[in-house]
Parts: structure tokens; C-alpha cells; sequence
């Protein structure tokens, strides 16, 4: 599986994350090299394993319904690198 | 006869499936202690993990669990006793971590199946596809800022119950009763309070149109419709669209899109205009969901009555047809306040009531039942002031009336404006007699074999005794009296 | 001996003992740091201020009887952890701005028992590489020289450089760091000091940047086994906020620092000797080996037959959910934004500029590997192979106590060598992927010196929540191995 010119613009565009033009061919190289070189699992004979998930089995423990958290908006916003009255702000949308 | 579209050239079928979005009902969100109420101020119920804060990890809400589990258990549908949560990825503004932990590959609760009553009176079962947990998104506002849009985080991480249907639904009214059939169900559960309005319950429209005995063609979806109205609506106004594509030579895409309900259309989403990839995986910040089969077990020995056993207990226990119990079991609610009102009384006079003036006063007024004009109680009152013979039921709905204006009981009414009805045998005699005497023409009418004229003699009493004559007394009198030979 | 010398069980002693202040004790590390930091950058943030207030306040507490485990302890961060009030930047751009409201588990839990904290340590940017090169806010010199060329300015691994780094030269007595593929145990070798990766659930990750979250590990670096041990007691513990955190007690570290290996069966797993490894790799594991056999534990040889698969699998699983855990970073909520434009543009922008190359780079291999189609092939591939990459030390652990392995298969290398191919620099963490994979503890030990005079780490692996035996084992490493070297940089050297 390698992959093309056209790829890492979907995924750079999956991903939100600029790429400019002069930047896909060097990108498509080391991404090629990257995943050549991850090739190599398929020696591996994986017939009939399970993949991993979860921590050695340990069951999750759940919560209780009760509110203990919220009631900050000041904190909640005070990082904001924009912000109109107690909202978060992006470029408009439209729907 | 089944419901089609007539397109120019013969009938196409209409394929609907849904994908319900319920607001489970729990203190806090799914994954994080922020509460959640509906209408707080901007940003006020979100905690860092809401707001997806670096570092900040999802803990599961055990009692969003509980309500997933008890309504798959209400849809009659498989609990998946090992779930999973996955991550959904995109990016939007109303998604602060850039993924909605959802259950993609293992849901909580599998297939199971609800059964809908049609206005024709047959039924018709809709197959359940599957329901999972997952987190809601933040509200975007577009309208109160010329060049931005508002985010606010409130609802960000409150627990959804995602309810597919199988594509089962054939029809605007089908759809219409299956979204009826399963807020009905959420209600009577208490998962989910089913208010569309407030945005506690929202549906996903996919419709597509075939020939009959086709395989099926590509569907549309239209998202987030919220009124059952709407999701009517929208199911005829895509499968006409769609009807006219295809007959036009086109081709219907995949897409999703936006219900207009001010147009009465569909139209494209822009904002999911891009071939959307995912990317589900496991969600490596939660372990396996894994239920304890006895709790599951005690969850569905608590279960409360649901509409159709409570329908047929009405049918059996109180007499009932199939139609006024069907309506009467509709909303928890209303079947609760009927079950008040006809503790101890006449069931079908209580049913008769509720289903007839009491909703007419209920809707004229813009009411609900649990806003109710008259009250469960009050209504007992009156139907007691009928059974023991205080009043007529002509001048009952007259008190009723009189009780929905001033909000008074049925008896203080009935003193003040001395309704009681006349039992007095002589005073009905005279009110006979008058009436006879004065329609002496009608009398020989009826005398010469027109019986139908009975009900007018019975009208002209009852209206010669203000409307308070005992009905039975009165036609026992008019036809003893009208079986005497003319005199 | 100066103060900064002193290892944290001899610090507390002297505290204790009146020997000293925690005021003097702190100043002394400040002003190591003033005198070396701008040369070593292995902080990115000094909380002077704050780190005299709390050594104040221990002083207090030593005054009133009611001092704690770490009471007065000059420490540095890793500034992956976010400390309440403190600037927390992961060492990117995108969250150079960030301060957190809130304070992780794991600081709070060394808070709690009276440490004070020096600042914020740098890192590889998200924790992401093995140089400590692609930090936003510049590299990290270790402070080793090579004998033959002093002038070489050598990295001091990663991604928890800063912290090795700031440990080795006496800028701290004690550092947090985090593991997610070798983050704490390559470093610590590269600097000839110890680190722990504990075991997968060990130590809470809430509040911890998330890399990767089924691997990440919060863990401390120290100059011995014991203070290691002490740092771990305190950090350690069973967190409600974190649903990977185990629910099992902490039991006593350094305690078990004392036990011995006698009786021990210690495994030496043959797929850990690769070609090319220098043989001065290969001679101290064999020395290693020799201590232990010495010190009464018995040597079994065994085979991790999968070994050779954790690290690209570990390049499928770490870059999959790191692509999903960055995606928070979009210049919206906090952070770093770049304007212009519509929305897509604002994320696309914002991201590019904010995150490095070796960031860009694994989001984008990440976001390949589970898109639509090559899920299987990669992701789910990958996660089998870590059921038998797990499964092989399961079996391993049916007949030995702990092995015994390399901890990197070079001493630490110039900044600018490895950096032509992102390959040869992943091959930095062959040896230390596996235990990540598989989420068992693992521990670095100083235990010599190459040619050049750079230091060597051995690395022992445990079972599952048994780090008593890897700190047992280590303890009698660094016992036996008596290594006494400093580094060229040190506060006062
Ligand atoms: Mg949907
Ligand atoms: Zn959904």
C-alpha cells in the first residue's frame, strides 16, 4: 500500500491540517517510508488473535449521576483566544 | 391500500428508516459531572472534560447506562451485556474534542422491535436496529453576531440514545406513528422526556423511493427534524423530490440534508458537504462495558407498565374499546389522569369525558394534561354529580364548561346555578302535557306511525324544564302519555 | 557536598534533621538553574516565585512536625502535566498561550506530600520522539560529553529530555516524566540517571497532554532506584477521574528497593540481542547478568519471539490515537489560533502552524491508518500484534520474576545524527516499545559508561502492578554496577 500525492491531501484535509503544495511530495516520501517499513507486521500470523483492547481485563468502573463538576464559565473560557460575551466564537457557519 | 408517491409515469414506493436521537434524563452528562439541564447560561453546565480541556478523560455516568439498558429492554430488543465505546472523528465547531464518543461496532442494546397503530386501526411492527450511547454536541448560534457564529457548550457530553429503526416504515403516517409510538414508550420508561420542541428528542429522516419489488435505491438523510409534524412532512417532500429526480432521468446521491419547514422542502447540508471518513476506533481512554446479567435482569423485573399492556388492561379491566383505550394510553400522562378520574366510577364515562370535551377544552385552551383545564379530581366530581342522578348529562357539559371558566367544582356550580336535575314526576307531567298541547300536529304525526318525531317531543320537554328534566323520566312520561288515544 | 548533590532520601533526612532549610534547599536548585538552564534549556518554564513560596511553606510544616513524604523536594515537571495557574505547553506551539484552571492527579499527588516544584521541563513536542529535538521551544543539551569530543553537543533522549536532563545536572533532585514508548527509560539511560515507566494504570492520566492514551504513562526519573521509589509512592494511586486507572493499592516502593534478588529467576529474552548493537551495549548486559547471578538470582533464558513487531506496530497504534487526541487542538477553546477565513480554514491554519513537522507527521499517519478501508490492515493488524507482543511476556512471566534487557540500543548520539530519516530515529525505542505495548513496568538503571565515557542504561521488566520486584531488581543492579559518574554540566561542576 503506498500512497499518492492525492492521499495526503485527503488526509491532511481529514486531518485540518494545512499542507501546502510544495510540502506533499517530501510528506508523500516519509509518509511512504513510514508505512513501508510497517509492512513488515504482515509476516506476522495474527489467524485467530483478538486485538487489544482494554487493560489486562480490568472491568471499567462507572460514575454515579451526581453533578460535581460545571458552574465555571470564567474558567472555562479564560483561555479562549476569542470569545463574545460568555460563547466561543469561530467564523460563521452555515448549516 | 399502501401508501405511494404517483409520479408522471406510474407509483413508487417510499422506504423511511429512522434514527431517533433521545436525551437520556440523568443528573449529570454521560461521561463528566456537569449537569444537565435545559436553558442555563451560556457555558455555565460545562466542566473541562466537556469542553475537552487537555489531559481532561471521560468517566461513564452508570445511570446513563441503567436508562440505555431499560429502554432496550422496553423495545423488546437484545442487551449487548459487552459494549463498547468508540470514537466518531470530525471536525465541527459544536465538537470541542474532535470526536463524539459514540458505539459504533458493539451498541449497548441490539435488535428489537415496537408495534404502531394506524389511523386505520391495523397495526404494524417496526423492526429496531440497534441502540447505543452516545455524547451530544454543543449548540451553535448563528444569529447573534453579524460575522460569527456562538458556541455554547451546555449540552456538549449530555447522554443520547441513538435509536435506529429498520427500513420498515412505508409512509408519512407510518413514520409519524412509530416516532409517536417510541416518545410514548421513552415517557412511560422516564429514559427520556421526549420534548422535540426543546430538542430532547430528534430524528434522522432516510428516505428513498422504489418500484414496488425493487431492491432498494439510494437514500437521503435529513437530519435533526423536530416535530413529528416535520418528520411527516419531510418524508413526503424528499420522496416527491426523489420521485422527480429519478423520473426526470437523473440519479439520486447519498447526501444528507436540511428539512425547510417553512418551504415545506429539503435541501443539502452545506456543512457536511465533504465525504465524511470517520475513522471509528475504540475509545483507548474507556475500558469495555461489561453488564453484570442479574442487574440487567433486576432492571426488567422494575420495569414500569408500557402503553401496549397498559392498553390491553384497559380493554380488559374497564371495558374499553381498542380505539379509546389506544388514545387514552398514548401519553403516560393522560392514561395516569384517567385512571384517577375513573377510580371508583364508570370507566367509559370517564374515558367518554377525557376523550371528548375535557380534550376539547384541553386544546382550545392550549393546555396539557399535566396543565390540565379541569382537574383529575374535579373531573371525578362532576362524573359523581351524573351518577348519582344531581344533574343530566345535558347539563353536565354545561357545568363543565362553567368549571374549565371559573375553576370551580362540579357541585358549587351546580348549587349556585341550581342545576340539579327535576325528578319531580308532577312537575315533568305538566311540562308534558304542555308540550303536547302546543304541538298538537306533531303529536297526530307520530300518533299516524312517525315514531322518529320521539326525539323532538324529548327536546321540547327537556328544553320547556330549562334543560334540568331527568331524561328517563322524561321519555317514560312522553310515551305513556303519547300511547293514550287522542283525546 | 552541595545541596544539590544530595539524593531525595538523603535530602530528607537532612531536612528532618535541621541540617538545612527547604528555602536553602530550593535556592540552591534555582540558582543551578539560573546558572545552567540557559545552556541546557531543559526547562521551558522556572516558577521561581512559586517554588520559594512552597519550599517556605515546608520549612514550615518540617518546623511543626507535620512533614510528608516529599516535604521541601525540589522537583521539576514535565511540562506535559498541567500544574494549576502554571503554564503547561506540551512544548508546541498550539499551546503556548495555555494556562491550565486545573492541577493533574499525579502533581496534585506529589503536592499533596509537600514537594515543591522548580518549573516545567521540556519535552518533545507532545511527548512525540527520542531527542528532545522537535520541542517547540528548542532542544535540550544533555549535559554528558563525549571524552573524545566535549564539543559534540549530545541530546539527552525523549521525549522526557528536559526532565533527564534537568536531573542528571542537578537542576533537580526529582522529575515527572511520562512513557509512552520509552519516554522516560531511553532518556534516563541517555543521562545516567533511573526512571520508571510503572505499570499501564499504575499512575492516573488525568491531567496528563494525552499522546497516546492506551500507552501513556506517568512515571518518575531520579538519580537512584530508591528516590525513584519515594517519587512513586507519591505519585501512584488509584484515580476515580481516569477509567484506565487501576484500582489496586500502592504498595511500600521503596521497601522493596531492600528486598534482594536472591531466589529470583531473572529472563534474558535472546530476541533483544540485534545486529549492530554496540558491543559495549552487549558487554554490560552481560555484566548485568553476572551481578544478578552474583547477588543469588537465577538466570533463565527465554524467547519474546514478537519483539522485533512492537515498534511498528507501535508506529500504527501511537500515531492512531494521537491523531484523535490532537484533534482538541484547533485554536478554539484555548491555545494558539491563526485567524483568516472561514472555520476550515481556521482549523487548518491554526494546526499547521501550531503543530512541528514530527507532530504533523504521525497525526497525519494516524489519521491514514484508520480512515476508511486501511482499519483493518493497519489498526486492528497492530492490536493483534500487541495481544501477542502481550501473550509472549505472559508466558515469559509463567517461569521468571523479571528480565533483563538493554534499555537503548546506543548511548546518546549528537543533536543532528539520526534526524535524515524519522526511522532510524524510531529505532531508538526497539528495546523499550515492547514493555509500552504490552503495559507492563519497566526500569532504566545506570549501570556504566561506553568508550566515550556516555552512560548505559540496563533496563529490567516486570509483571503486571509487580514493580516491587523491578525496583528490587534494579537496586541490586545499581548496587552492584556502583556507578558514580557525573556529567560534564552539573550545578557546581
Ligand atoms: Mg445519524
Ligand atoms: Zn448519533
Amino acid at each position: 500500500m503506498s500512497l499518492d500525492r492525492a492521499t495526503v491531501r485527503r488526509i491532511a484535509s481529514l486531518a485540518r491540517i494545512r499542507v501546502e503544495d510544495r510540502e506533499e511530495e517530501p510528506l508523500c516520501q516519509e509518509l511512504n517510508g513510514i508505512l513501508g517499513w510497517i509492512e513488515q507486521l504482515n509476516e506476522v500470523n495474527i489467524a485467530g488473535v483478538p486485538p487489544l483492547t482494554g487493560s489486562g481485563g480490568l472491568a471499567m468502573a462507572l460514575r454515579a449521576d451526581l453533578v460535581t463538576d460545571g458552574g465555571y464559565p470564567e474558567m472555562v473560557l479564560a483561555n479562549a483566544p476569542e470569545r463574545v460575551g460568555d460563547f466561543y466564537v469561530v467564523p460563521k457557519v452555515v448549516e | 391500500m399502501a401508501y405511494t408517491i404517483e409520479g408522471s409515469d406510474g407509483a413508487w414506493e417510499v422506504v423511511v428508516g429512522l434514527e431517533v436521537h433521545a436525551q437520556v434524563i440523568s443528573n449529570a452528562k454521560l461521561f463528566s459531572g456537569a449537569p444537565t439541564a435545559f436553558g442555563a447560561a451560556p457555558n455555565s453546565q460545562v466542566s473541562f472534560v466537556d469542553a475537552a480541556f487537555p489531559g481532561m478523560l471521560p468517566v461513564v455516568n452508570a445511570a446513563c447506562v441503567a436508562q440505555a439498558v431499560r429502554t432496550g429492554l422496553g423495545l423488546n430488543a437484545h442487551i449487548n451485556l459487552v459494549s463498547r465505546f468508540d470514537r466518531k472523528n470530525y471536525f465541527y465547531a459544536d465538537l470541542p474534542s474532535g470526536y463524539q464518543i459514540s458505539q459504533f461496532e458493539h451498541p449497548i442494546v441490539g435488535t428489537g422491535a415496537i408495534e404502531v397503530e394506524l389511523a386505520d386501526g391495523s397495526t404494524k411492527t417496526i423492526g429496531i436496529t440497534r441502540l447505543h450511547l452516545e455524547q451530544d454536541a454543543g449548540k451553535l448560534i448563528h444569529d447573534q453576531h453579524p460575522s460569527k457564529t456562538l458556541i455554547d457548550l451546555n449540552r456538549s457530553g449530555v447522554a443520547l440514545m441513538e435509536i435506529v429503526s429498520e427500513p420498515d416504515i412505508r409512509s408519512p403516517e407510518e413514520a409519524g406513528a412509530y416516532v409517536r409510538k417510541l416518545r410514548s414508550i421513552l415517557r412511560y420508561l422516564g429514559t427520556c422526556d421526549g420534548n422535540m420542541e426543546e430538542g430532547s428528542m430528534r430524528a434522522d429522516v432516510n428516505v428513498s423511493v422504489r418500484r414496488a419489488g425493487e431492491a432498494y435505491r439510494t437514500r437521503c438523510e435529513i437530519k435533526n427534524v423536530n416535530s413529528i409534524r416535520f418528520v411527516m412532512q419531510a418524508v413526503e417532500a424528499e420522496a416527491i423530490r426523489q420521485v422527480e429526480v429519478w423520473e426526470s432521468g437523473g440519479t439520486v446521491v447519498q447526501e444528507t440534508r436540511l428539512f425547510d419547514s417553512g418551504r415545506g422542502i429539503t435541501r443539502p447540508m452545506r456543512s457536511k458537504e465533504d465525504a465524511q471518513d470517520y475513522r471509528y476506533f475504540p475509545d483507548p481512554d474507556l475500558l469495555p462495558l461489561v453488564l453484570d446479567e442479574d442487574w440487567v435482569a433486576s432492571l426488567k423485573a422494575a420495569l414500569p407498565e408500557l402503553p401496549d399492556a397498559r392498553r390491553t388492561r384497559f380493554i380488559q379491566s374497564y371495558g374499553l374499546t381498542l380505539y379509546d383505550a389506544g388514545v387514552l394510553v398514548a401519553e403516560k400522562a393522560t392514561a395516569d389522569f384517567f385512571e384517577k378520574v375513573c377510580r371508583g366510577r364508570d370507566a367509559k364515562a370517564a374515558a367518554n369525558w377525557i376523550a371528548g370535551d375535557f380534550f376539547a377544552a384541553m386544546n382550545r385552551q392550549g393546555r396539557s394534561i399535566e396543565d390540565p383545564p379541569v382537574t383529575a379530581d374535579a373531573l371525578g366530581g362532576l362524573l359523581d354529580l351524573i351518577a348519582d342522578n344531581t344533574i343530566n348529562g345535558r347539563i353536565a357539559k354545561d357545568v363543565f364548561e362553567a368549571m374549565v371558566a371559573t375553576g370551580k367544582s362540579a357541585a358549587a356550580i351546580v348549587d349556585e346555578q341550581g342545576l340539579r336535575q327535576v325528578t319531580d314526576t308532577g312537575a315533568i307531567d305538566i311540562a308534558v302535557t304542555r308540550v303536547l298541547a302546543a304541538n298538537a300536529a306533531n303529536v297526530a304525526l307520530y300518533q299516524a306511525g312517525n315514531t322518529k318525531l320521539f326525539g323532538f317531543f324529548v327536546g321540547q320537554a327537556m328544553k320547556a324544564m330549562a334543560g334540568k328534566g331527568n331524561p328517563a323520566l322524561i321519555n317514560e312520561t312522553l310515551k305513556r302519555r303519547l300511547a293514550e288515544p287522542r283525546e | 557536598m552541595m545541596l544539590t548533590d544530595l539524593t531525595i532520601a538523603a535530602a530528607r533526612d537532612g531536612l528532618r534533621a535541621k541540617a538545612f532549610s527547604a528555602v536553602e534547599l530550593t535556592m540552591a536548585h534555582l540558582h543551578a538553574i539560573e546558572a545552567l538552564n540557559p545552556r541546557l534549556n531543559a526547562y521551558i518554564t522556572v516558577s521561581h516565585a512559586r517554588a520559594v513560596d512552597r519550599a517556605r511553606a515546608a520549612d514550615a510544616a518540617l518546623a511543626a512536625g507535620d512533614a510528608c513524604a516529599l516535604t521541601g523536594i525540589p522537583l521539576a515537571i514535565k511540562d506535559l502535566f498541567c500544574t494549576e495557574g502554571v503554564r503547561t505547553t506540551a512544548a508546541s506551539k498550539i499551546l503556548g498561550p495555555f494556562v491550565p484552571p486545573y492541577e493533574s492527579t499525579v502533581t496534585a499527588n506529589l503536592l499533596r506530600d509537600g514537594a515543591v516544584f522548580l518549573g516545567k521541563a521540556n519535552l518533545d513536542e507532545f511527548a512525540m520522539g527520542s531527542s528532545n529535538m522537535t520541542s517547540a521551544y528548542g532542544p535540550v543539551e544533555n549535559p554528558w560529553k563525549r571524552r573524545q569530543d566535549p564539543n559534540a553537543v549530545l541530546v539527552p533522549g525523549g521525549s522526557s529530555g528536559g526532565s533527564a536532563a534537568a536531573v542528571s545536572a542537578r537542576l533537580a533532585m526529582g522529575a515527572t516524566g511520562t512513557d509512552t514508548g520509552g519516554s522516560i527509560r531511553q532518556p534516563a539511560a541517555f543521562c545516567g540517571i533511573a526512571g520508571i515507566k510503572p505499570t499501564y494504570g499504575r499512575c492516573s492520566r488525568w491531567g496528563v497532554v494525552a499522546f497516546a492514551s492506551s500507552l501513556d504513562q506517568p512515571g518518575p526519573l531520579a538519580r537512584s532506584v530508591e528516590d525513584c521509589a519515594i517519587l512513586l509512592g507519591s505519585m501512584a494511586g488509584h484515580d476515580p477521574k481516569d477509567s484506565t486507572s487501576a484500582n489496586v493499592p500502592v504498595p511500600d516502593f521503596r521497601a522493596a528497593c531492600r528486598r534482594g534478588v536472591k531466589g529470583l529467576r531473572i529472563g534474558v529474552p535472546r530476541e533483544y540481542r540485534l545486529d549492530g548493537t554496540p558491543d559495549a551495549i552487549e558487554r554490560l548486559w552481560r555484566q548485568g547478568i553476572g551481578w544478578l547471578r552474583d547477588a543469588g538470582a537465577e538466570i533463565v533464558d527465554v524467547s519474546l519471539p514478537h519483539t522485533k513487531y512492537g515498534l511498528p506496530a507501535y508506529y500504527i497504534v501511537a500515531p492512531a490515537e494521537c491523531s484523535s487526541n490532537l484533534a482538541r487542538y484547533d485554536g478554539v477553546r484555548f491555545g494558539a489560533r491563526v485567524a483568516g477565513g472561514d472555520l476550515r480554514e481556521l482549523y487548518e491554519r491554526s494546526r499547521a502552524e501550531g503543530f512541528g513537522a514530527e507532530v504533523r507527521r504521525r497525526v497525519l499517519i494516524g489519521t491514514y491508518v484508520l480512515s476508511a478501508g486501511y482499519y483493518d490492515a493497519y489498526y486492528i493488524r497492530a492490536q493483534k500484534v500487541r495481544t501477542l507482543i502481550l501473550r509472549d511476556f505472559t508466558d515469559a512471566f509463567a517461569t521468571v520474576d523479571a528480565l533483563v534487557v538493554p534499555t537503548a540500543p546506543s548511548a546518546a548520539f549528537a543533536q543532528g545524527e539520526n534526524m535524515d530519516d524519522p526511522i532510524k530515529m524510531y529505532l531508538n525505542d526497539v528495546f523499550t516499545i515492547p514493555a509500552s505495548m504490552a503495559g507492563v513496568p519497566g526500569m532504566s538503571v545506570p549501570a556504566g559508561l561506553d568508550a566515550d565515557g556516555l552512560p548505559l542504561g540496563l533496563q529490567v521488566i516486570g509483571r503486571p502492578f509487580d514493580e516491587e520486584t523491578v525496583f528490587a531488581v534494579s537496586a541490586a543492579i545499581e548496587q552492584a554496577a556502583g556507578f558514580t559518574a557525573v556529567p560534564a554540566l552539573r550545578a557546581g561542576g
